[in-house]
């Protein structure tokens, strides 16, 4: 990798242009979303960590996945992409531990994947659900995510 | 509504109190089940965020054991344990007379050993509470999860989304002989329990 990484903190997003690379750690029910415009060559990631604002007094739109997903499109299109070219590859959303019924994992997961389809964002690749942690990275140069476990290696979307 | 991070000074140290108390529970549960004499130094009692308990642990990739107890009662919340290996390797040894390769090798026994003293430690914490606030808190079984300390602070962190995210932390170093590890051990009422509970203690 010749560009730098940009660490995305929990509740947190940001954008890079080639041929920077954007990394989350260590999420659990958490969801690292990466949008991509292989035109303009420019990544997002967003890092969520609860499905739905409107449950909350939002005060923070980074945290959840409606408001987070919306905010990071703009922020894309402000640099320059096309929404209709952008695309998503999303990681996350696990069961750390293995709690029974509809957890907050698969609220993410649901939520995210609405959202995208709300707004147009096909949907290209995911690793989801589980019991394990991952890290996500997606790279501004060929938008190419990359997805760590600690016992499954690594895998790329 | 008190907000963690805004704590007070006597809060803390009402905070730091439990804390001793709980310990020296703890060590004496701990030196019955590891046979052994076991000390204690004072807990070092922390409002730390997210990323200050990851980074104190090896960074947010780090493998460590989290044990996972919920509160219910008169106070509602959780707490977790998180161990890293050494401490896992050293309660295995006492325990069981185990010795632990890794973190992913754990055996089925000494993960149910795991969760027993977890339960017991838990136990010494939260009858320090229910003594000092004359409450009736239970504890749910406990649960456990060995991964990315920074994956498992996922589960606290949602479940509290809407509190600043900042946690209380006791670290708590115990001694045996020449040997010593240490515990992180996050308590974690609900917002309203935590509201009830200064309110007792006239420190809200």
């Amino acid at each position: 990798m010749t560009g730098k990484q940009i660490v995305v903190g929990i509740s947190d997003l940001n954008t890079a242009y080639s041929p920077d690379e954007l990394i989350s750690y260590a999420l659990g029910s958490c969801i690292g979303i990466c949008l991509y415009d292989k035109f303009q060559k420019i990544a997002g990631l967003s890092h969520i960590l609860l499905p739905d604002s409107s449950t909350y007094k939002a005060v923070d739109n980074m945290k959840f996945a409606d408001t987070a997903i919306k905010e990071l499109i703009s922020r894309m299109i402000r640099l320059g992409c096309r929404k209709n070219n952008l695309t998503a590859k999303i990681a996350g959303g696990a069961n750390m531990f293995s709690w029974s019924g509809e957890t907050v994992g698969d609220k993410n997961i649901k939520s995210v994947e609405e959202q995208l389809r709300i707004h147009g964002i096909p949907l290209l690749a995911k690793d989801v659900g589980g019991d394990y942690g991952r890290t996500v990275s997606i790279c501004a140069e060929t938008g190419v995510v990359t997805v760590k476990a600690l016992t499954r290696g690594v895998k790329t979307l | 509504m008190t907000n963690i991070d805004s704590f007070n000074e006597y809060q803390v140290d009402v905070l730091k109190e439990i804390g001793n108390i709980g310990s020296g529970n703890a060590a004496t549960s701990l030196s019955i089940m590891l046979r052994g004499r076991i000390s204690i130094d004072v807990p070092d009692v922390r409002i730390i965020d997210v990323d200050g308990i990851s980074n104190l642990l090896g960074g947010p990739e780090n493998q460590v054991a989290g044990v996972l107890v919920l509160m219910k009662g008169d106070i509602e919340g959780m707490l977790l344990f998180l161990l890293e290996k050494s401490a896992v390797s050293h309660l295995l040894k006492g325990l069981l007379n185990e010795d632990l390769k890794s973190l992913d090798s754990i055996s089925e026994m000494g993960i149910s050993a795991l969760l027993e003293i977890s339960n017991i430690l838990s136990g010494s914490y939260i009858n320090a509470l229910s003594q000092l606030l004359n409450y009736s808190i239970s504890l749910e079984a406990p649960r456990i999860a060995v991964d990315m300390v920074g994956a498992i602070l996922n589960y606290p962190a949602s479940v509290f989304g809407m509190m600043k995210d900042e946690l209380m932390l006791i670290e708590e170093s115990f001694y045996s002989g020449d040997k010593s590890f240490k515990s992180n051990l996050l308590i974690m009422p609900e917002p309203a329990s935590l509201d009830r509970m200064f309110e007792k203690l006239g420190a809200l």
